[in-house]
């Protein structure tokens, strides 16, 4: 049966049996032509998105598949983009999925001549010390005439504007309980 | 002017192509003919860094011609204010004002004010304490006015004069637009400006990144408040900004000189006392700027919760302090001088896309630690053994002793939280999957170093750590280890009362310590308890501004000021533009937008003596975050560098300033340093070593310095090579091959760039001179995909007074066919 | 048994008559940005193969032509104004498959791979196709081509995937400006006609017209068809396409020998089937 069905489908036996001599319409289709599926209907879900480029703001649905990102494209019904994506917004896709992301945390030592492997949390501990070294180390508690500063001018930290509201505000929040004066994004460039 | 924007905001572009489709007209003044020129009725090639000689050619056009709107001049401008009988215009001094301290290069600007009284900028001031501790501070309507605008110190007098010698023969000389086709567009712009029609200005860093960068967009705000196409449809200056976030950073703030909601940082100057510090940072001035104490309590209860008290002036005291400018290249000198030891970047790629990227490396070079978090490994994470100095054999990767930590981050779409666009419109983005390995979001980071740090710390017992360790970190986690809850973080943005309720608005935002709000700006954003910058309605189901689309900035008023739309009887100006107006049935403003006005206040409504903030401004005054409700024709406080803008040359320009002695901005920031050389200029010696205009720009096919952009196969193939665009008679002059290699050479650097031969470039004529221009886009690097030199590399540190925004938009080069020597770069 | 091949001179020639509504794209170059996000939406949604980076030096056109891993190319053409002769003026054009009335790749397709879908294009089954590459020589356009590495042919499918669950071609979608619209193709035409004329008249656009509009034109009308700014031939398009019939008849021989063979094959497995 199955070898029958097969040959069925056979574009030439098609042609004949389904009176589409030429071969030109819909008879001539495959198997897979027929059961051909947008991914985007094989979706488990559509999430709702903005483009992470510039600061246009467009609409995007993330097309969810098994836990991963299958398409990215433009949310019709938002009243500033209307659907539409840009090169770059057509491309959010790969920037999310691509392989040449970088997933793992590296360390670099001083005078090293290679990245190091380390973990997350031990890298997070590394940055904690150096933080709290560098600040006590540095701290201005007045200025010469004894005005209070209450700040250390030895920490930098720059961008903000590739990332949410949310994390501008907690990191600018954890940098002033530091006294962290030079904080600095985009905006400034 | 100043924006590329088919190319750099396509989807934006939209509008403007449909409204073209309807009549509409485009004008692209570029110094390159681009995408946008391509698809604009008429491309107008100017002379890089000469816009406020042709905008202000424009406004002495439209008060030569007599072509502004005067009903909208004398009601919402301050053109009858007479100014201080001290003040001393650029054209009395010959390019300076009055108040320059040559020692200081700086400005007093006590001579700027209002006659009879000081006044200040919204966002609080930035001029010397001591001119404004003393004085009267105008709150509502100024001391002294003449309705007739005849005084010869009134605003539109001094206006008048400042802008008289802008001629269309000046705008000619100065910025190589003929006159023929300045008097058509000026033309055209009056034409389509007054009750009936308006017009828009469109800019982007073509405007800013200039060391007059704030005058520029100053030059364009007086000629649109001219034109009385501020607060309506169709009107406005849109600036177009380049990252997703960058209004939403710049409001939330990470800016070192503003904490969220543009509250001033105190600077060590300012007073210990909490009051007296927002009397003289505005709260004592009229419009919304009045409540500065409400906005600064509110976000310090939210920094410090419980800790933040009125005994200890609400955390007041946990504040750091300014001494100076402490901006992003203050911090790279720091670096490189080693006063700065550790430097977090977050997704951010300096090494590239700020300028004079070979003083940033040095700067990473000689940091002690480093922490960069990002989506892939760009160059500020590989300097140390990826660079053109390791490349040169300059230096080796062993002699460089910085730590560096690369830690992955979070795509959008593996965390959840809102982005604020650039017409200040929040969206939020819902997290579709997990982050992959290490890969984690900012919150993440930022709550669990502050975790960890707060640990430590509090073994120590440091009263130096008490900042830090009564600071609110208390956030409920999505899960056991991760995130905290964006939500959660953005209710506390937005602010609640002391029953937790979220705030209505920012009118709700209390100064007694009764409510919570991390940005004043934000407050309403989460009004109901419910997050409105999630809201998706389709435009198909709601008119045309579209107010259930996410929420913008302040109280979902789409456009700002919109009360300009009405008359100073709140009649709409024309039926064609009819917008925000008053309902006299119903005792408010009413429109399509959140009218931005308080709802009830008649348009014949008179301040009682003696109210403060908005209370102080009258019906009739729609800028309401100004001290007097008017569009500032002249600007007494709030630039450092000027009341009035001023052409002025760049650092390095090929001419000299047809229209003053004085050839730059005098207050401009200079870093006169052995690894910071200037070019000479036209008239000094050595110029016509650097004879060309160099300008940078960025591709559609890429984003900023590439780190989102270049490490991508569909975008890198699109466009694979750095290059560089000249005009076809510069490519004869120099012998450039097109499709070969040139050599751009600055004393910064040498660059290498294949040869793009285009009569898109023009050569421009300035009598008997030439002056060809150099344009650089800006993607590439040493990392991704597709490599180049970086175009950053050649321009020199000078920055903007007020902004302290870079000049990359306009400096000088040579050009020289080949590619630069290999093992050394210059 | 013998067959008379089906594809014999004498039988006129193919035009769509199917029943359903005939989709195309109708783009629009007058309000082309050259953006390509055309080019990238639809290597997204098809994961076309990359291009090898490479820099022309043409203006902004890296891709260069259409081809098997390029189904959109955006064409720049930088000349001086012709109606001053002063400044310059920059045409963009976003080219795509014509999905031709008269599709002389599907006509000399001796596998049957390329058919005519339900929406009236034209659409090659990669699993179908086996690589012989005739359809690449009767393309009039030169848009179908084969990948180097695996010999099958490939060109734009309009998003047949797409259309079947009633969603527009990634390309259109993308499309910042609208330059590149998406619908029925009677409506589109109706469409063009009414645009040319306000690029004519108002516009000033003296040359401007519709390329492949015309049901007499020699495929008999585009599936995907252009306003341009000027004559095709300045954006690199061939001006009078035509049905290539002479390459096409050299090639019935070989095609009805492939069907005879094949169709003897199948009369051999129904034999055997059947017992």
């Amino acid at each position: 049966m199955a070898i029958r069905r097969s040959l069925r489908m056979w574009p030439a036996l098609r042609q004949l049996t389904e009176n589409d001599l030429l071969g030109l319409g819909t008879a001539a289709t495959s198997e897979k032509t027929r059961s051909l599926q947008a991914r985007t209907e094989t979706a488990d879900r559509v999430v709702p998105s903005i483009c992470p480029y510039c600061a246009v703001g467009c609409g995007q649905l993330v097309y969810v598949r098994d836990q991963r990102v299958i398409q990215i494209e433009g949310d019709p019904a938002s009243p500033l983009s209307r659907g539409r994506l840009c090169p770059k917004g057509s491309a959010t896709k790969e920037l999310v999925t691509s392989p040449l992301r970088q997933t793992t945390v590296r360390y670099r030592r001083p005078h090293g001549t290679a990245w190091e492997e380390i973990s997350l949390d031990q890298a997070m501990d590394m940055i904690a010390d150096r933080l709290i070294k560098t600040r006590a180390d540095t701290f201005e508690e007045v200025d010469q005439q004894g005005r209070p500063l209450r700040r250390t001018m030895a920490i930098a930290s720059l961008g903000g504007a590739t990332i949410d509201n949310e994390e501008n505000y907690l990191w600018r929040k954890l940098m002033v309980g530091l006294g962290v004066v030079q904080v600095e994004n985009q905006a400034r460039i | 002017m100043g924006s590329n924007m088919a190319e750099c905001h396509p989807v934006a572009f939209q509008w403007v192509v449909e409204a073209k489709q309807n009549g509409g007209k485009l004008i692209h003044v570029d110094p390159r003919f681009t995408r946008t020129s391509a698809l604009a009725d008429r491309h107008i090639p100017i002379r890089a860094g000469s816009d406020i000689a042709f905008l202000g050619g424009l406004i002495h056009y439209v008060l030569e011609h007599q072509r502004y709107f005067p009903e909208y001049v004398r009601s919402y401008t301050n053109a009858a204010t007479i100014i201080d009988e001290r003040f001393l215009d650029t054209e009395d001094l010959d390019g300076f004002f009055s108040g320059w301290n040559p020692k200081e290069r700086r400005y007093d600007n006590s001579s700027w004010q209002y006659a009879g009284g000081v006044i200040h900028a919204a966002a609080g001031q930035r001029t010397a304490p001591g001119a404004l501790e003393r004085a009267t501070v105008v709150g509502g309507s100024p001391p002294q006015e003449d309705p007739t605008l005849q005084h010869p110190r009134c605003v539109f007098q001094l206006l008048t004069r400042h802008f008289e010698r802008y001629t269309p023969e000046m705008v000619e000389k100065v910025t190589g637009v003929s006159r023929a086709a300045f008097l058509e567009l000026a033309q055209t712009i009056c034409d389509n400006s007054g009750r009936e029609r308006t017009t828009a200005f469109v800019y982007a860093v073509g405007w800013t990144q200039h060391t007059a960068g704030a005058q520029f967009i100053r030059t364009a705000a007086i000629l649109q408040l001219l034109l009385g196409n501020m607060g309506r449809t169709g009107g406005g200056i849109l600036a177009l900004r380049g990252h997703a976030n960058i209004q939403g950073a710049t409001d939330i703030a990470t800016l070192f000189d503003v904490l969220p909601g543009y509250i001033p940082v105190p600077k060590v100057d300012d007073p210990t006392d909490l009051g007296e510090f927002c009397s003289l940072n505005g709260g004592a001035a009229g419009g919304y700027w009045g409540n500065l104490q409400n906005y600064l309590v509110s976000l310090l209860k939210a920094y410090w919760g419980d800790a933040a008290t009125a005994d200890n002036q609400y955390g007041f005291e946990y504040l750091h302090r300014l001494t100076g400018d402490h901006s992003t290249y203050q911090s790279t000198l720091g670096m490189v001088d080693k006063t700065v030891r550790g430097f977090f970047v977050l997704g951010e790629n300096p090494a590239v896309g700020s300028a004079h990227g070979g003083l940033h490396r040095k700067g990473l070079r000689n940091l002690e630690w480093l922490v960069v978090r990002d989506l892939y490994e760009i160059e500020t994470a590989s300097f140390w053994y990826d660079s053109p100095e390791i490349a040169s054999g300059e230096l080796r990767p062993e002699d460089i002793d910085t730590e560096v930590f690369l830690l992955p981050a979070a795509a959008h779409t593996e965390k959840s939280g809102s982005f604020t666009n650039t017409q200040r419109l929040l969206q939020w983005h819902e997290q579709a999957v997990e982050p992959p390995g290490d890969c984690r979001s900012e919150l993440w980071f930022a709550y669990w170093l502050g975790e960890r740090i707060r640990r430590k710390l509090a073994q120590r017992e440091d009263p130096r750590d008490a900042a830090i360790l009564k600071l609110n970190w208390n956030y409920p986690l999505l899960q056991p280890g991760g995130d905290p809850d964006p939500h959660h973080v953005l209710r506390e943005i937005c602010g609640w009362d002391g029953q937790g309720t979220s705030l209505p608005g920012l009118g709700a935002v209390r100064g007694d310590g009764s409510t919570t709000c991390g940005c004043w700006i934000y407050a309403g954003a989460f009004a109901g308890g419910t997050n409105l910058t999630s809201r998706r309605r389709p435009h198909w189901e709601q008119n045309w501004v579209a107010l259930d689309w996410g929420w913008a900035w302040p109280m979902n008023r789409r456009i700002l000021y919109n009360r300009a739309s009405a008359d100073p009887e709140g009649r709409p100006w024309s039926e064609r533009k009819r917008y925000v107006e008053w309902d006299e049935k119903t005792c408010r403003w009413i429109g399509p937008d959140t009218p931005d006005f308080p709802l009830d206040r008649r348009p014949d409504f008179q301040p009682s003596p003696g109210a403060t903030a908005e209370n102080s401004l009258s019906g009739d005054r729609p800028f309401i975050m100004q001290s007097d409700g008017r569009g500032w024709l002249f600007a007494p406080s709030g630039l450092v560098d000027g009341p009035l803008p001023t052409h002025y040359e760049p650092q390095e320009s090929p001419l000299r300033n047809a229209l003053y002695e004085q050839e730059r901005n005098p207050g401009r920031q200079l870093f006169r340093r052995v690894d910071n050389p200037y070019h000479p200029s036209a008239g000094e010696p050595g110029s016509e070593e650097f004879p060309f205009v160099v300008t940078t720009y960025r591709l559609t096919e890429h984003h900023t310095a590439g780190g989102m952009s270049r490490f991508l196969s569909r975008l890198s193939q699109l466009q694979p090579e750095m290059f560089c665009e000249v005009s076809p008679e510069l490519a004869a002059e120099r012998g450039l091959r097109p499709g070969g290699w040139a050599t751009i050479v600055t004393l910064r650097a040498s660059i290498e760039a294949r040869v793009l031969v285009t009569p898109r470039v023009t050569a421009l004529k300035f009598g008997n001179r030439t002056v060809h221009q150099v344009g650089l886009p800006y993607h590439w690097g040493s990392r991704g995909l597709v490599r180049g030199d970086s175009a950053n590399d050649v321009f020199p540190l000078v920055l903007d007074p007020n902004v302290h925004i870079q000049e990359v938009k306009a400096a000088t080069c040579d050009i020289r066919p080949g590619r630069r020597p290999r093992g050394g770069i210059s | 048994m013998t067959i008379s091949s089906p594809r014999q001179a004498s039988v006129p020639l193919p035009m769509w008559q199917g029943g359903g509504t005939r989709m195309g794209f109708f783009t629009d170059t007058s309000i082309c940005i050259g953006c390509k996000a055309c080019e990238v939406a639809c290597k997204e949604w098809n994961d076309v193969p990359d291009l090898d980076p490479s820099w022309s030096g043409n203006s902004y056109d890296n891709t260069l032509r259409l081809g098997a891993s390029s189904w959109r190319h955006v064409a720049f053409v930088e000349r001086p104004r012709p109606d001053t002769g002063v400044g310059v003026q920059w045409l963009m054009s976003s080219d795509v498959c014509k999905h031709c009335t008269r599709a002389a790749c599907m006509e000399v397709c001796p596998t049957g791979a390329i058919f005519r879908t339900e929406f009236g294009t034209v659409v090659v089954q990669e699993d179908v196709c086996n690589g012989c590459g005739y359809c690449v020589s009767a393309c009039p356009f030169g848009v179908i081509e084969r990948r180097a590495d695996d010999g099958r042919a490939f060109k734009c499918t309009l998003c047949y995937d797409r259309l079947k669950v009633g969603e527009q071609p990634a390309c259109a979608k993308a499309c910042p400006t609208q330059s590149i619209q998406f619908g029925p193709l009677d409506e589109l035409r109706e469409r063009a006609g009414a645009r040319l004329e306000v690029v004519k008249n108002e516009s000033g656009h003296e040359m401007a017209q519709l390329y492949g509009a015309d049901e007499t034109d020699g495929v008999g009308g585009f599936g995907a068809f252009f306003l341009l700014l000027d004559a095709p031939e300045v954006y690199g398009m061939p001006p009078a396409p035509s049905y290539q019939r002479r390459d096409v008849a050299t090639m019935w021989a070989a095609a009805s020998v492939a069907a005879g063979v094949l169709l003897g094959g199948v009369a051999g497995a129904i034999v055997w089937g059947r017992r």
